[in-house]
């Protein structure tokens, strides 16, 4: 278990950090936790893939690099209304494997798309009618016939669209997730929730619609959805307004109506303008064993048992600190950041973003905390991370940073962590940061 | 603690306001600031509109935020139609600290001015209370705040005011919208950054002193770029209709 060590989050810098030119905007690692993939917000998607372990250096596991790079999406404009479409990635899911190659989905604000991603490492040789660099032989210089073989060549990657799931979407596209069935997939958007087949492009149910009659009167949309991993007939979706609603879809075709809703009373203490500002949940992830869900909200991190809809049974603060500061959070529109968050391989610890490359973990066994830094400038590289801590109020100790001297702009909304290992993912705007806990 | 190059505004530094502050003195009441509240997220809705379709979620909370601010200016009192235009002061005057909305409101309880009482008795010298204006009679507090009256004008002035935007950014053509947006980091909504290079900046106000406000103000020059909670409506109509 990663935190039975008797030091909080033993974590440390692998000697390379990943640049990238373009500002990361999602992260996934696939089933086995061999790939890593990162979207961006050029509409590229970058594949990394695990060394296989080297038997002689066995004090780290195997390092991330580079597998394959491709563009995913380009950049539209949309001619009636007058807008762009952006390319960014706005997310990617793998699909379990199943052959030899690698299939993922990623999208932007409307269209999905189904890649698959094959290895080639031999190809054919001696044919009879070309030459090896594809001219052709005149036929009249053949005087023997010989049967092509393969010959190992330079592993090359390639990526390939199959699908191209579009023309579904009128508003941005936040999640999609695939169904336990692996033959369907949903994709939401700020008003509805589709159900795709993969197979089928030119046609999707829509299975949620929350858009009002009279758009004027529209005060909530939705933020995130997600299929429950182990029912292929439910899923969640949550809200601008903090509650997340969980649906099954053998009770009617349109699942306007929930099986059932979370949703936490509000503090009447805490009250404010951006009350409800703070509470739009910003993602939701069902944990492995499909008992529990997490949401993130602005400040904090909620733990839900399915069996309890009045109140989440753990709640974790991000950076409360922050409470006090939400105006100026409004002000410079940091208040609308989505951080999402993610659940380790047993389901024993949750990990989310914050600023100034902070990135924050809860073991919900010990429920310890830790805040670690993702940056080359404050991290050896091969030495433990140094927890970090933030002073709220009055005299700041030594090695604490005071609140008013986080940078807002160094935020960490995506991390990801190996379904089996302790490795995590952290992006901050630009750079992609893989930490592995120390071996042995 | 600002995006770029943003100064912070003194009041975060309570202990620090001593001798900077020198021409501002009074704590700004709730109500002033729960003002320059509304009108920071006016602007916002506007605003958005100019990159790529607007953040639809973004937009709502933004607007729900604002039929909060209204529906308690309409419950105390001071939800006013002013008569005359301002004279085309900035809201950059009345963005004060606005920390002290952050805090409950329960504390707030003893704070709230008596309705009618007004409040120009916070303000620093020479500024004008500019309350929301509103072309139309006082609304019934019961009527949804996004009842429309007349599109078609009220897009006009949206319209017009769109145009003097764009009109400062001194491109050539603000019908070529993709030129138009070509060199404009659309990647994340970053408000000073779109403020700086669109907005000149309002003509400083009394409280100058407080260095480093945020520029959060609309074209100083047009009384039709200001915030108009009667614009409010075909602003959110035309927000959500995209």
């Amino acid at each position: 278990n990663f935190f039975s060590t008797p030091k909080l989050g033993m974590l440390y810098a692998p000697p390379c950090c990943i640049l990238t030119t373009d500002i990361i905007s999602t992260v996934e690692f696939n089933h086995s936790g061999e790939l890593l993939a990162t979207g961006d917000k050029g509409g590229r998607v970058v594949i990394f893939q695990q060394e296989q372990e080297n038997k002689i250096q066995s004090h780290s596991r195997g390092e991330y690099n580079v597998y394959s790079t491709f563009q995913s999406h380009e950049p539209e404009f949309d001619y009636l209304k007058s807008l762009e479409i952006e390319e960014k990635i706005n997310k990617i899911r793998w699909l379990p494997q199943k052959n030899a190659a690698q299939f993922l989905l990623s999208t932007n604000d409307k269209t999905i798309k189904l890649w698959k991603i094959s290895e080639r490492d031999k190809r054919p040789e001696g044919y009879n009618l070309k030459e090896e660099d594809g001219r052709y032989r005149d036929p009249t210089t053949v005087t023997t016939l010989r049967v092509p073989v393969f010959r190992p060549m330079d592993l090359m990657v390639e990526a390939s669209p199959r699908r191209i799931f579009a023309n579904a979407h009128t508003y941005h596209i936040n999640s999609i997730s695939i169904n336990s069935d692996y033959e369907t997939y949903l994709s939401a958007d700020d008003l509805r929730i589709n159900l795709w087949h993969l197979e089928i492009t030119d046609r999707s149910f829509n299975i949620v619609d929350i858009k009002p009659a009279n758009m004027e009167e529209l005060t909530e949309v939705i933020t995130a959805a997600e299929f429950h991993p182990n029912s292929c007939n439910t899923f969640v979706y949550s809200s601008s307004k903090g509650t997340i609603r969980l649906c099954d879809m053998r009770a009617s075709a349109l699942c306007d109506r929930h099986s059932k809703l979370f949703e936490e009373p509000e503090d009447p203490s805490n009250r404010s303008f951006f009350s409800e500002i703070i509470s739009s949940i910003s993602d939701v992830k069902f944990s492995h064993s499909g008992r529990y869900m997490m949401t993130r909200d602005y400040l904090s991190v909620k733990i839900w048992d399915l069996n309890m809809e009045n109140r989440p049974v753990e709640t974790y603060q991000v950076h409360e600190y922050l409470r006090s500061k939400l105006c100026s959070l409004y002000e410079n529109d940091c208040i609308f950041d989505k951080f999402e968050c993610c659940w380790n391989g047993s389901d024993s610890v949750v990990m989310t973003g914050s600023y100034n490359n902070f990135f924050r973990m809860f073991d919900r066994n010990t429920k310890r905390d830790i805040t670690l830094e993702a940056s080359r400038e404050n991290n050896k590289p091969r030495t433990v991370l140094k927890p970090r801590k933030v002073c709220a109020s009055g005299k700041r100790k030594k090695d604490e940073i005071s609140v008013d001297s986080l940078d807002f702009n160094k935020k960490i909304l995506h991390t990801a962590w190996h379904p089996k290992e302790n490795i995590i993912a952290v992006a901050t705007t630009n750079n992609l940061y893989i930490f592995q806990d120390k071996v042995n | 603690m600002f995006a770029r190059g943003l100064k912070r505004k003194c009041a975060d530094h309570e202990e620090d306001m001593g001798g900077a502050l020198a021409g501002f003195r009074a704590v700004p009441s709730y109500s002033l600031q729960r003002q320059s509240l509304l009108d920071m997220s006016l602007v916002k809705l506007q605003l958005c509109h100019m990159l790529v379709e607007p953040n639809l979620c973004r937009s709502v909370l933004i607007a729900n935020t604002v039929r909060q601010i209204q529906e308690e200016m309409t419950q105390d009192g001071t939800w006013r139609v002013a008569a005359p235009q301002s004279t085309g002061r900035a809201p950059l005057d009345r963005l004060v600290s606005t920390e002290i909305l952050c805090r409950s409101m329960r504390e707030q309880d003893g704070v709230h001015p008596a309705p009618g009482m007004g409040d120009d008795h916070v303000l620093g010298p020479g500024s004008e209370l500019s309350t929301v204006t509103s072309a139309q009679t006082p609304r019934d507090p019961q009527n949804s705040v996004w009842e429309m009256d007349s599109p078609r004008e009220n897009r006009g002035n949206f319209q017009k005011s769109l145009d003097q935007i764009f009109e400062t950014l001194e491109t050539r053509n603000p019908s070529s919208a993709e030129e138009l947006f070509s060199d404009m980091d659309s990647s994340y909504y970053d408000l000073d950054t779109v403020l700086t290079g669109v907005v000149s900046r309002a003509e400083p106000g009394p409280c100058d002193g407080l260095q480093g406000l945020p520029p959060v103000a609309t074209p100083a020059s047009s009384s039709s770029c200001k915030s108009d909670l009667g614009e409010l409506d075909h602003v959110m109509e035309i927000l959500v209709e995209t």
